[in-house]
């Protein structure tokens, strides 16, 4: 498993468990009791670590390579996925996934954004930016949804929206702007959780909903630490410093009550136990259901729309 | 987002320095550097006579050349921007907005004005490119959101004109939620039968695009305008090839089926009061 800077000290305490587990090996000293210890050792150092994490750190693992990806939750946590493809205009964008599935039994419409593990996946996948007819098969999705009164689960995890030339010809702003407009409206419960990188408009554009969830380790913010060091600082060095600036963290998120909760992750990160992950996953989201579908539409609407309406910092 | 190096050209021909020049002075044309007589300008709406550069104006301009005269009120200028993340980059944005302030001698990159063309009433949220790019803050975002408001409740027709290089990047998350929140706000307006009009002039792009400026029950641009989501630099470094010849343009976007129609500027204060005319199905004055 990769290992990042800011691990080292678990790194060092893993080598020790592992050479003291070979002294064990030779059977000659009973080590049993130092075992114990640096397994401990282990748990409470990451446990101090990963609860202490920087803006940057976040972000680095939120794009850890073997973090799970929307098409892993919809795997794990749902069932009886049909997966639907094509916005019925220019094509299908394979950055943009969904179709309906059951949860506990409930029927519900899941669209995320896709990401892809190695080379060729991540070009199939367009690193999990889409272009605009990727927000257009969502919005369709959405819209079907809502006809048949089913709730919507977004999956939220983009380094951005495509930037390109025909992006623009199709109209990416337009497509983005229609979304928000759309989602505001929608007379279904929409759950929208951001399970790894929250980038911009991209991420924003599957992301207006009653319940905005991030998970611990992921960011999101109206642009990427790198992109905002190469603007302000007009240099690529200063990611970390903009990340700090960005207070792009889940916490942070929370406190400015720009979104709603925060979804715990295993320790050391979902990628380190993926199976763990999707357990609170499904937890939260049928905790989310519950609370929804309990409420009318205009309900719903009313109140998505004033909480949207109160983001903001000024002076009167 | 790349407003910083068109701040500097922002401020170079910001509407405050534009005010203090005396009638008979000359205006030089950023475009084409040959020179007008200043009080000509402004007659000609700040378009130049000789290469039809439409001059990046101001909210105190389009005012000017919209409503009718004496009839505009502004709304909500008591709204004011803070710095709720205590942004530092190059520089505290504190210091940043303080400055930008006593430069400009506006409180935020946006006003909202209510006034008459050719007698029929108009909510117009204007930005100014001269603050911070027009970027869009949580300030822009609440007067527009308010402006909307208003329109939906007086059933007055809402303009906004764009100009901006998008979300403004020190109020990070707090801008980028003001596309959800005016997107919201104008489904609203479009459920109570409201027009919205949206105007984009040069520059409009990022989140200002991907939101409210997209949105226009009719979409109206300024001719040459920028108008894009991604920036022509960051399309430009992603595909490692320079971009065609009027990629991003207004008259590239009517072609491609986002602008309903291009309108210069010597004649927009006439398409509007047509098309509030025709809204209002009340005969045009003669
Ligand atoms: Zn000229």
């Amino acid at each position: 498993m990769a290992h990042f800077d800011f691990e080292k000290p678990i790194q060092e305490l893993e080598d020790q468990l592992k050479k003291v587990r070979e002294v064990a090996d030779k059977g000659k000293i009973d080590v049993t009791a130092s075992i114990k210890e640096l397994e401990e050792k282990i748990i409470t150092t990451k446990r101090e670590l990963y609860s202490n994490l920087n803006g940057w750190q976040r972000v680095q693992i939120s794009r850890h390579p073997d973090r799970p990806y929307t098409l892993d939750y919809v795997e794990n946590c749902f069932e009886n996925f049909v997966e639907m493809h094509g916005d019925r205009n220019v094509k299908d964008d394979k950055a943009m996934v969904g179709g309906f599935a059951s949860i506990n039994g409930k029927t519900v419409m899941v669209i995320g954004h896709q990401k892809g593990r190695n080379t060729k996946q991540r070009q199939y996948r367009n690193f999990g930016m889409p272009n605009p007819e990727g927000y257009r098969k969502a919005l369709r999705l959405m819209k079907l949804a809502e006809k048949l009164n089913k709730p919507i689960i977004t999956f939220i995890d983009t380094p951005g929206a495509s930037p390109g030339l025909e992006a623009e010809e199709r109209g990416q702003g337009e497509a983005i702007a229609k979304n928000l407009l759309e989602m505001s409206v929608l007379k279904v419960p929409v759950i929208c959780i951001i399970i790894g990188e929250g980038a911009s408009g991209g991420a924003l554009g599957i992301g207006v909903g009653d319940k905005v969830m991030m998970m611990e380790n992921t960011w999101y913010s109206v642009i990427s630490p790198e992109s905002c060091s190469s603007i302000l600082w007009r240099s690529w060095e200063h990611k970390e410093k903009a990340a700090d600036a960005l207070k792009l963290t889940a916490n942070d998120m929370l406190k400015n009550k720009l979104i709603d909760g925060i979804i715990q992750e295993p320790l050391g990160g979902a990628h380190e136990n993926p199976t763990e992950a999707y357990q609170i996953m499904k937890q939260e989201i049928d905790k989310m259901l519950a609370e929804l579908c309990a409420k009318k539409s205009d309900e719903l609407i009313t109140s998505r729309i004033e909480k949207f309406s109160a983001m903001g910092a000024f002076t009167e | 987002m790349s407003w910083f190096k068109r701040v500097k050209e922002g401020i170079t021909t910001s509407t405050s320095d534009k005010k203090s020049v005396p009638d008979g002075l000359w205006h030089k044309c950023s475009r084409c550097k040959k020179a007008t007589l200043s009080s000509d300008h402004a007659v000609n709406k700040y378009v130049c006579m000789h290469c039809n550069y439409h001059d990046k104006i101001g909210s105190r301009e389009y005012f000017e050349v919209i409503f009718d005269e004496g009839t505009c009120k502004e709304l909500y200028s008591n709204i004011k921007p803070t710095d709720p993340l205590e942004f530092k980059d190059t520089k505290a944005y504190k210091d940043r907005l303080a400055e930008t302030i006593k430069k400009t001698g506006m409180e935020d990159a946006l006003r909202v004005g209510v006034g008459n063309v050719d007698g029929l009433p108009l909510v117009i949220a204007c930005m100014d490119f001269g603050f911070i790019g027009g970027s869009m803050g949580s300030v822009v975002g609440e007067k527009i959101a308010r402006a909307i408001d208003y329109g939906r409740e007086n059933r007055i027709p809402v303009m906004i004109i764009s100009k901006s290089g998008g979300a403004r990047m020190m109020e990070a998350a707090f801008s980028l939620m003001q596309m959800a929140k005016t997107s919201a706000k104008l489904a609203l307006l479009g459920q109570a039968g409201v027009p919205y009009i949206s105007l984009l002039t040069d520059p409009t792009t990022g989140g200002v695009t991907a939101s409210f400026a997209m949105l226009g029950d009719i979409n109206i641009a300024e001719p040459e305008a920028l108008i894009g989501f991604a920036g022509p630099r960051v399309i430009r470094e992603t595909i490692g090839k320079d971009l065609p010849k009027g990629f991003q343009s207004s008259e590239f976007l009517l072609e491609h089926g986002f602008v309903d129609i291009i309108v210069p500027r010597t004649e927009l204060k006439q398409k509007l009061s047509t098309l509030l005319h025709l809204w209002a199905e009340k005969p045009m004055a003669v």
